[in-house]
């Protein structure tokens, strides 16, 4: 019988990926252990060996086709003295069912959710726009930001030789050696507290944590010696460093590796927290982070690290930090969000606008400082809000706003604020679980239509 | 004075060799120059003075929180800060008075801290636990056990950065000695070659706690075999002896051969801190320790059998001490408690 080789997923979060080459071709024996294929996923380029004993019978996508779909035929192996007549008819078929699809963002194309009326910075006249990946604008950011000052160093788990586990540290190694790029143990405590050391002394570290899951091990750090010690100090001890890495929920990695933090660091005086959702505010506010004299906890979303934006071409582009961006005008109701939550809400928008609900989505882009301004100034045109968040709700980022419009924006408040975030559990695994988990634009758009008092729920 | 260290040496069952061990000071006696030892009494005196004021000023009131003293101690800091230089790092724990002292700070600011004062040298912001200069080199001032320690491989990264040979002194105690984020730090600093000396201020009890009820290993010394870090153990009661041991530890640093771990054998006659009644030990030991090994009297028996200085040389001193730490005491309760204002400064920088 001939066996067919699908696109396999190489990591939680590969939806489509490129067959960059065939290490073999049509007619070719194989063994167990053979390379067939190098497949670049969104991570790395990974070897594909088959398992098999046989013919290499037909071979269905090229060299270099970009964005296959996880599960896609992409080659039939035929087994010892089977007849090639077999492979008659056989082409590259898209999946039916599409093999372990993130639960998350239910397999789509990686461009972003169309922001239909855009209210952005001022920018120039006549910019232009490079369409480019988060991840992308993220290296780019901390690439400028290592050019223009050389206290700028980066350090953290795999992010020299690998170039990022999640390869955002791309060509950093390359360009600015090991002296600026540092491999570290797997010791998140100590590596942290070394950081923050070197920042004490007036360098310019950023730690990447492989992810913020992590960073339990180095909160103490981070809290009680990078926050506090300017205060602590009468503001004689500076501490000018970045702490950036993924943040919450990925696919499929359970829960103790899909937590939220924000609302946790977002405590803390002396911390300023920012998570951004496009790649332009990547780029912009992970250089205004590098730049700043305080320490930062930076929020990034590995989902979204494949997905592309448009950036601005403009030199040294940099994003105000507290500055939060009204990414969809609308009439109707406020939706606040950051992160990927920014993202559902600009989807749960698209689903309202069809329903007549005129939606504005506001991305907060810095949760501490908090622009809450800007939330107060919709609100006071909407009158409706609901917070979107993923991550848990209790304690959260939307507690804290829906406090402080409570305080200060109450006569202007048409319903209670709700709030659609994550369910109040731990990750599961299961699929379909964690879709049940994790806040959607359906949720989004019930809670919308409760506040306006159109249905949904109550 | 610079040593090269001593290879490591395995012996034939694999175990290391012994490292190198405490010089001990009373049979063989560093050499010093009279202003050297006329300095380290002064130094000592200063710090003896000054945290038995602040224990007097603590129990009227006039000093809030916890409050650390460093009494019996006083050899490891200034024979350490002896072998430093100009753009040196140091920081240590929470029981840290003295230390700033050792870097020439003034102790009207210090002290003025510790009363929670505008003129404290953290604006009255910080406390006894929480002090800064960076002006001095001091990077505090650390309230949670163990997190200097890393911090203070990090000064030492930075100083590896920018190229200078300058070397970074990270002081902790036996019973940060067994927090996971000290190993961390271990192995980054032998893995990159830091220039930083971990010196292990073992007063032998942590908190109530003493060495051997807490620690498998009671050879601190030898805490950092495992990464390849060479340790020694010091008489830390003898401030030539640790001196000297500072001085090739320095060295090494300061050639790229760092880290290098020091454990020096203390012991504080004090409680924990002003709220420990210390029963944990009995007043035997106490008084024998200070009757036998007091690093300021060691000084002084120095000076007066070389007849370097006369008694009443000493009493002089002495006075003065007391008269600079009286100023210092009437400074920090004169100073004004913090505009409410200050409240809000300081959270953050500003851009």
């Amino acid at each position: 019988m001939s066996v067919e080789i699908l696109l396999p997923a190489m990591s939680p979060t590969m939806t489509e990926g490129t067959v960059s080459k065939w290490t073999v071709n049509e007619g070719d024996k194989l063994s167990p252990g053979d390379i067939i294929a190098e497949i670049e996923t969104d991570k790395a380029t990974m070897e594909l060996e088959t398992d098999e004993d046989g013919v290499m019978g037909k071979i269905l996508v090229s060299e270099g086709a970009e964005g296959i779909a996880v599960g896609t035929l992409i080659a039939v192996i035929l087994e010892g003295g089977e007849d090639a007549s077999v492979l008659e008819g056989i082409s590259a078929a898209a999946p039916a069912v599409v093999v372990a699809a993130p639960a998350i963002v239910e397999v789509e194309t990686v461009s972003a959710p169309i922001v239909s009326a855009p209210v952005e910075d001022d920018l120039p006249e006549g910019t232009t726009y490079t369409n480019m990946t988060v991840r992308e604008a993220l290296r780019d950011a901390m690439a400028e930001e290592m050019r223009l000052d050389e206290d700028v160093f980066v350090m953290g788990e795999e992010v020299a030789e690998y170039e990022g586990a999640y390869k955002v540290t791309q060509n950093l190694l390359e360009e600015f050696g090991e002296e600026r790029v540092i491999d570290t143990p797997i010791t998140e405590h100590g590596f942290a507290g070394l950081g923050v050391g070197a920042a004490m002394s007036g360098l310019k570290p950023v730690v990447e944590f492989m992810t913020f899951n992590f960073a339990m091990q180095a909160i103490d750090h981070i809290i009680n010696s990078a926050a506090k010690t300017n205060y602590m100090s009468g503001g004689q001890i500076r501490c000018p460093m970045v702490f950036r890495g993924p943040n919450g929920a990925a696919a499929r990695v359970g829960a103790q590796h899909s937590q939220n933090y924000a609302s946790w660091y977002a405590h803390v005086p002396g911390l300023i927290v920012i998570a951004p959702y496009s790649a332009a505010d990547c780029k912009g506010l992970l250089k205004s982070a590098i730049k700043n004299p305080n320490p930062v906890v930076f929020l990034e979303n590995e989902i979204t690290y494949g997905q592309s934006f448009d950036v601005p071409d403009i030199e040294d582009y940099t994003v105000p930090i507290g500055k939060a961006n009204i990414v969809r005008s609308g009439n109707d109701v406020t939706l606040v969000s950051y992160s990927i939550g920014v993202k559902f809400a600009l989807e749960a928008a698209e689903k309202l606008a069809v329903e007549g609900i005129d939606a504005e989505v506001i991305d907060l882009r810095t949760i501490r400082p908090l622009d809450i301004e800007t939330v107060i100034n919709s609100v006071k045109k909407t009158n409706r809000v609901v917070c979107v968040e993923e991550g848990w709700a209790t304690c959260s980022v939307s507690s804290e706003i829906s406090a402080q419009l409570m305080e200060q924006a109450f006569d202007y408040l048409d319903a209670p604020v709700l709030r659609a975030t994550n369910e109040d559990v731990p990750m599961p695994y299961a699929a379909n679980l964690e879709k049940l988990a994790v806040v959607n634009d359906d949720r989004i758009v019930a809670a919308a239509k409760s506040v306006c008092y159109t249905g949904g729920e109550q | 004075m610079a040593k090269k260290p001593a290879p490591r040496k395995t012996t034939k069952s694999g175990k290391p060799a012994a490292r190198r061990k405490a010089v001990k000071a009373k049979s063989k006696s560093p050499a010093a120059t009279n202003e050297e030892l006329i300095k380290y009494y002064k130094t000592m005196l200063l710090m003896r003075r000054f945290e038995e004021k602040a224990g007097q000023m603590y129990g009227m009131g006039l000093i809030g929180g916890f409050c650390h003293l460093y009494i019996g101690q006083e050899a490891v800091v200034t024979g350490i800060q002896a072998t430093l230089k100009e753009g040196d790092s140091i920081l240590t724990s929470y029981r840290d008075h003295a230390h700033m002292l050792a870097c020439e700070i003034d102790p009207k600011v210090i002290l003025a801290e510790l009363t929670g004062r505008i003129d404290g040298i953290s604006k009255g912001k910080g406390g006894s636990m929480h002090m800064f200069s960076v002006e001095h080199g001091f990077f505090g001032g650390h309230g949670i056990v163990g997190a200097q320690v890393p911090i203070g491989a990090g000064l030492a990264f930075a100083h590896k950065y920018r190229k200078n040979d300058n070397v970074s002194v990270s002081y902790f105690g036996d019973g940060a000695v067994n927090q996971g984020q000290v190993y961390e730090s271990f192995n980054m600093a032998r893995l990159w070659n830091l220039p930083v000396i971990f010196v292990i201020e073992n007063n032998q009890y942590a908190m109530g706690t003493s060495l051997a009820r807490a620690s498998s290993e009671v050879d601190l010394y030898r805490r950092g075999e495992s990464f390849k870090i060479d340790g020694e153990m010091v008489d830390g009661m003898d401030v030539l002896a640790v001196k000297e041991a500072a001085g090739r530890a320095v060295a090494t640093c300061r050639a790229g051969k760092g880290p290098v771990l020091l454990e020096m054998k203390t012991y504080r006659y004090r409680g924990h801190s002003m709220s420990d009644p210390a029963k944990y030990r009995s007043k035997e030991e106490v008084s024998k320790m200070r009757a036998e090994s007091d690093p300021i009297d060691q000084v002084k028996s120095r000076i007066l059998n070389a007849k370097i200085m006369s008694e009443d040389e000493l009493k002089a001193i002495d006075k003065e001490i007391k008269a600079t730490v009286s100023e210092a005491a009437e400074f920090a309760q004169n100073s004004p408690e913090p505009d409410p204002t200050e409240l809000y400064t300081d959270v953050l920088v500003a851009e």
